[in-house]
């Protein structure tokens, strides 16, 4: 058989090994048995030491030929074995990946809207420069009425059902707040005495601007009254404001607060013993469909009530009330909350039910600030 | 309170229509509550011919009656009123019309049967009257089939204002008027109250006041007049028609005279039988044991407090509130004694609360009438029981004294700008003030006011303001903004602010759900879990289970919890950020952040899930989350004493405390005690903690807020890990803060991988295996190095646990 013979039969003889070989284990026999020390090729390429130089010089370049050739077959095949290995073994991994999640937590937890709204609150009196401020629940018949000008015996204190704590050694009664304003009072007093607790904030120098939000009582219980609840209540104390400045200031707050471009407010004369003059504020409201929007419409809703704080107060907080002045208000914060949100029961506020708290309450980063909006 | 239109054009000269009268009246501070047509009301009933009126072939009582309502036909009608005769002129009320007098609505029906449709009406049907003995009878040329409202010319509006508590003078229609007219709708009409000719001297004398001088004293000026020989009985439609409409029920002439100057004037008076007064009445205050018979019905214990008119036989009427039923007057009364007096409204309050009746004189004088009515108030009335009743009016007689405030005010015109920022010209000022009474002395920039009677409320610079405000009206008053003090905001939260806001996010971002429970709780509830003491006992409390304020939130989460798994939820995770009360002072008050899981509700989830299998909640969990509440707030829990001394609520075992050296806790965790949770009707597990952000350090104020430097090595770290033996009893936290200080310069980290019992460890004891991290600072450890930590931390934690290296 000739040289080339020979080489043409191997070359066929191996191709057709590497392509039958399955397996990186066979295609390894067939490289043995082509390449290895004692293989086809191998023995090829042994043969030139015998072979005369003329036939040497031809040879030689046809069998290394038929071992790079070879070799690169082997090569290229076992490229192709390991590609189809992986992909079977990755076949084999293969999962449902519509099998359902465990809810994340942060999908799980809400915040209740009474925090949501005070936070709120917070958000859009802080830009306007306005601190936060907080006093005790349990407090003096003197902070909850006699500062604030209510007289004893006065049928203003009746309107309060006010909660009373059993009297104390020497006789005297404590009170569950039945309002925020007490704190006026606290914030106003000039004393350099420290607050006695770390939530109290301590009395301060005009200019004074705070907003006041917490937990007030009143014994009285239906649907739109329950024994506890929230207020927020505002200050501004400076020797200059007045009752442009507090319209403007309610309004303001309430187009922020309602997220709308514009809010009709009507004033109406009213009476609190610790402003005067005092209003009562309505808020025009469209009340036709299911939900009440505010800021259009034919209808007025009592939101809030306000005035220039009583001289009487400012007195008994140790200022002078013909230098220093300003205004106070207060409304319910479960009731704007309710306004905004829609909620049609103020008791189950307080009820912790699950399903309430998962459908009206807020996910832990929807952060109310004014750059991202207070609500999304 | 409620007045008619007409009754209000009795006292304004006024064109304004009901709606322009309505608005003013909020506008100025009486605010509207509603407005009610009477005639609208009653435009379904008309009137009709009674064409025939036959005897019911069924009922001796019944007619059948053919009635021609200017319908076109004629329709069949039983009534069973004695005067429905033929050719009677009547009202008709058809199918589907409210019959207001008897509450319900007239349909199609079968009478004994005979048809009929509809119904013929009495005048208290349509309570226009208590007249019930018949069918309304018309004139004979009445027309045929138009609304009677109309024929008869009832077009009563009736108005519903509410009165805040300073506004006694407009408790009378009179008071009304008089800011309707200051407000310019209208101009204020006088009334004659001039004095009465006497026809004798008072057989009555002046009520001497028996008041010892250190007893309360309502009393101040009582004045009483006997008209003698009147004809009582119904007053007439007119002033049956006006009290109907404000919701009062007439009674007779002279009580309903009363009433009419009550509410008119806002001064109540009072009607005494004078046949039924024993002896010489006089003015003291009760005794222990007396009661009082009262007009409602009713009998009230009195006491030492209490001013009655009493006579020889005891209490005739609870002074400033309420007469009684022993001398009241009836139909047959023959001779009057009016009463008119002034009471201290402060005491009539008081005496008002204490035996809490509510009566018209009570809601006037409490407030206050004014003083300057007491003898024209007696006119009046004295006037008025002449007209209806007839009578000789006798003397009238006066003790005590009126108390006149007599305030004067100097009101300086600026202090409309400064308070409200309106500049109201100074001529209006003075004459809104004027219209309203005030008297204006002085002349430039500061005025001399004297308030009138009717205006105690009235006292400084502040209340004219707001006088001159309401007539001007608020929304005149200019908005302006505002100035700002920064023009960015500094930071505005408190310390303790920002963690009740950072403690609530950090806790729903667990998983957990945000409840706002009662500050008060059942006093057995308080009790068990620390608190109770009388001093945080409400006195009125509002039901049985809100006595006490909490001195934990566990109860109202557990209460919520117990509530859930009532509906079907047991698998729960609830928080409270909120107050709760060591004491009743301020500092007794702190912030706590308080959260609960129940049954499987893990972080990761609750419930089965093919992931894998639902595990109970426990300890750790608890444990977790109030790491992650003080991580939150900048504090590492592995920097704090974390001490197996549980709260009182935790299972002894499976429970800790948090603490800051030996005074301060910050908090509590664990899984509830089975024993409470039986008690407290909680099935399944619970896993809770508590945390006092009140007890936190307040963070240390620094200079800068740069960070320390950032020291990063270029050596790599190794581990090496040890196993311990050591008594049951070793905490896992002895061990690590032992092997921690075996060189605090190489050892970074801590941690503990594995902890077993068994047999094969010995009876008591545990094996606690740690992996130390070392990190090599300025050079690769060498053998011998790693040598001599690993010795240093095996005798450091040996010496402090008394364990064992485990080989």
């Amino acid at each position: 058989m000739s040289l080339e013979n020979q080489i043409a039969t191997l070359r066929a003889e191996l191709s057709a090994a590497i392509s039958a070989a399955g397996d990186e284990a066979a295609l390894d026999t067939v490289r043995v048995a082509a390449l290895g020390k004692k293989g086809s090729v191998s023995a090829l390429l042994a043969s030139l030491g015998s072979m005369a130089a003329e036939d040497r010089k031809s040879a030689g370049p046809a069998i290394n030929g038929l071992k790079v050739e070879i070799a690169g077959l082997i090569e290229a095949k076992s490229a192709t074995l390991k590609s189809a290995a992986l992909n079977a073994r990755l076949a084999a991994e293969t999962v449902d990946i519509t099998l359902p999640l465990q809810p994340a937590p942060t999908a799980r937890g809400r915040i209740h809207p009474i925090s949501q709204t005070i936070d709120e609150i917070t958000a859009i009196f802080s830009d306007m420069g306005f601190s936060i401020a907080e006093g005790p629940d349990i407090e003096t018949d003197y902070y909850n009425f006699t500062a604030l000008n209510f007289p004893e015996g006065h049928p203003a204190r009746e309107m309060h059902d006010t909660f009373f704590m059993k009297p104390g050694a020497d006789g005297v009664k404590k009170v569950l707040r039945t309002h925020t304003s007490p704190v006026q009072v606290r914030v106003m007093q000039q004393t350099n005495e420290k607050p006695a607790a770390s939530y109290m904030t301590p009395a301060m120098e005009p200019p004074i601007r705070v907003v006041i939000p917490g937990r007030t009582y009143r014994n009285d219980s239906d649907q739109t009254h329950t024994p506890m609840f929230h207020q927020v209540e505002g200050l501004v104390i400076d020797k200059s404001s007045h009752i442009g400045q507090l319209r403007w200031v309610l309004e303001e707050f309430l187009k922020a607060y309602f997220e709308v471009p514009n809010v009709t407010l009507r004033f109406r004369p009213s009476f609190f013993p610790f402003t005067e003059p005092s209003m009562e504020v309505d808020v025009q409201c469209d009340r036709s469909g299911n939900e009440v929007k505010i800021g259009e419409g034919n209808d007025w809703l009592e939101i809030l009530g306000c005035g220039m704080v009583h001289p009487n107060v400012i007195r008994s907080a140790g200022l002078d009330p013909d230098v220093y002045q300003g205004f106070a208000w207060g409304m319910g914060i479960d009731r704007i909350a309710m306004l905004k949100y829609g909620m049609p029961d103020l008791r189950a506020f307080f009820d912790g039910d699950q399903r309430w708290l998962d459908h009206y309450g807020f996910r832990p980063l929807d952060l109310p600030t004014l750059f991202g909006g207070l609500s999304s | 309170m409620k007045f008619t239109l007409d009754w209000l054009q009795d006292h304004l000269d006024t064109d304004a229509s009901v709606d322009d009268i309505g608005k003013t009246l909020t506008l100025v501070g009486l605010e509207l509550e509603g407005v009610e047509s009477q005639g609208a009301a009653l435009k379904a009933f008309v009137t009709a011919h009674i064409v025939s009126a036959e005897q019911h072939p069924n009922a001796d009582k019944l007619r059948v009656c053919k009635v021609d309502a200017g319908t076109g036909e004629l329709i069949d009608v039983v009534c069973g009123a004695p005067n429905a005769r033929t050719g009677l002129k009547t009202v008709f009320a058809s199918p589907g019309t409210y019959i207001p007098g008897k509450d319900m609505t007239i349909g199609k029906g079968n009478i004994r049967g005979q048809v009929s449709n509809g119904m013929l009406c009495s005048a208290a049907e349509l309570e226009l009257s208590t007249d019930h003995d018949g069918i309304i009878e018309l004139p004979e040329d009445a027309p045929i089939g138009v609304p009677y409202v109309d024929f008869v010319g009832i077009n009563g509006v009736t108005f519903d204002i509410s009165i805040t508590p300073n506004r006694g003078d407009a408790t009378g229609v009179y008071g009304v008027a008089r800011d309707l007219a200051a407000y310019g709708l209208g101009t204020l009409k006088t009334t004659d109250m001039s004095p009465i000719p006497s026809k004798g001297p008072s057989p009555i004398a002046a009520l001497p006041q028996l008041f010892g001088a250190d007893e309360p004293n309502t009393a101040r000026k009582f004045g009483g007049r006997l008209i003698k020989g009147v004809k009582n009985g119904p007053s007439p439609e007119w002033l049956q028609q006006r009290l109907r409409a404000v919701g009062l029920r007439p009674i007779n002439a002279i009580v309903d005279i009363t009433n009419w100057v009550s509410l008119g004037w806002g001064r109540p008076l009072h009607a005494y039988d004078a046949d039924k007064i024993v002896g010489q009445p006089v003015l003291r205050n009760a005794r222990a044991g007396e009661t009082l018979d009262a007009l409602d019905n009713k009998i009230y214990p009195l006491d030492e407090t209490m001013t009655v008119i009493a006579d020889d036989q005891g209490p005739l009427c609870l002074g400033g509130i309420m007469g009684g039923i022993r001398s009241g007057s009836t139909d047959e009364t023959v001779n009057v004694f009016m009463e008119c007096a002034s009471w201290d409204p402060e005491l009539v309050a008081r005496t008002g609360r204490k035996t809490g009746i509510v009566s018209d004189a009570r809601y006037r004088l409490e407030r206050n009438v004014d003083p300057a009515l007491t003898v024209p108030g007696l006119e009046l009335a004295t006037r008025l029981v002449l007209e209806l009743c007839g009578g000789e009016p006798m003397e009238p007689v006066f003790s005590g004294e009126d108390v006149f405030p007599n305030t004067v005010v100097e009101f300086p015109l600026s202090e409309v700008k400064r308070l409200t920022g309106l500049s109201v010209e100074p001529m209006i000022v003075t004459a809104i003030l004027t219209r309203l009474g005030f008297e204006i002395s002085g002349k430039g920039d500061v005025l001399t006011v004297k308030v009138p009677s009717w205006r105690p409320d009235v006292t400084q610079k502040a209340d004219l303001v707001e006088e001159v405000m309401r007539m001007v009206g608020v929304d005149n008053v200019p908005v302006e903004p505002l100035p700002r003090l920064n023009h960015v905001a500094p930071r505005m939260l408190t310390t303790i602010q920002n963690r009740r806001r950072i403690a609530r996010r950090a806790l729903a971002s667990r998983g957990l759900d945000e409840a706002v429970t009662w500050s008060f709780i059942s006093h057995d509830e308080a009790t068990r879990f620390g608190g109770g003491q009388e001093s945080l006992q409400l006195a009125n409390a509002i039901a049985s289970d809100m006595t006490d304020m909490r001195p934990s939130l566990l109860p109202g989460l557990l209460a919520a919890a117990r509530r859930n798994a009532n509906r079907g939820t047991s698998d729960l995770g609830l928080f409270e950020v909120g107050q709760v009360f060591l004491s009743d002072t301020p500092d007794g008050q702190h912030t706590y952040a308080t959260g609960i899981r129940t049954g499987t509700a893990k972080l990761d989830g609750a419930g089965r899930h093919w992931t894998g299998k639902a595990e109970a909640v426990g300890v750790f969990d608890a444990k977790a989350d109030l790491a992650a509440v003080l991580d939150a707030l900048g504090v590492d829990i592995d920097k704090v004493q974390v001490l197996p001394e549980p709260a009182a609520w935790s299972h002894p075992g499976r429970g800790g405390r948090i603490a800051l050296g030996p005074k301060v806790t910050l908090g509590w965790f664990g899984e509830l005690h089975p024993a409470w949770a039986a008690e407290l009707d909680i099935h399944g597990p619970v896993s809770a903690f508590e945390i006092d952000l009140d007890a936190l350090p307040e963070p240390r104020k620094k200079a800068t807020k740069t960070k320390p430097a950032l020291d990063l090595s270029a050596l790599m770290p190794l581990s090496r890990d040890f196993a311990f033996v050591v008594d049951k009893a070793v905490t896992a936290a002895v061990i690590l803060r032992a092997a921690r200080g075996a060189d605090k310069a190489l050892i970074t980290d801590v941690n503990v991988f594995d902890v077993f019992e068994g047999s094969h460890v010995g009876e008591g004891k545990k094996s606690v295996a740690i992996e130390v991290t070392l990190q090599p600072t300025d050079k690769t450890l060498t053998d011998e190095d790693i040598e001599k930590v690993s010795s240093a931390i095996v005798a450091a934690v040996t010496k402090s646990t008394g364990g064992v290296l485990r080989t």
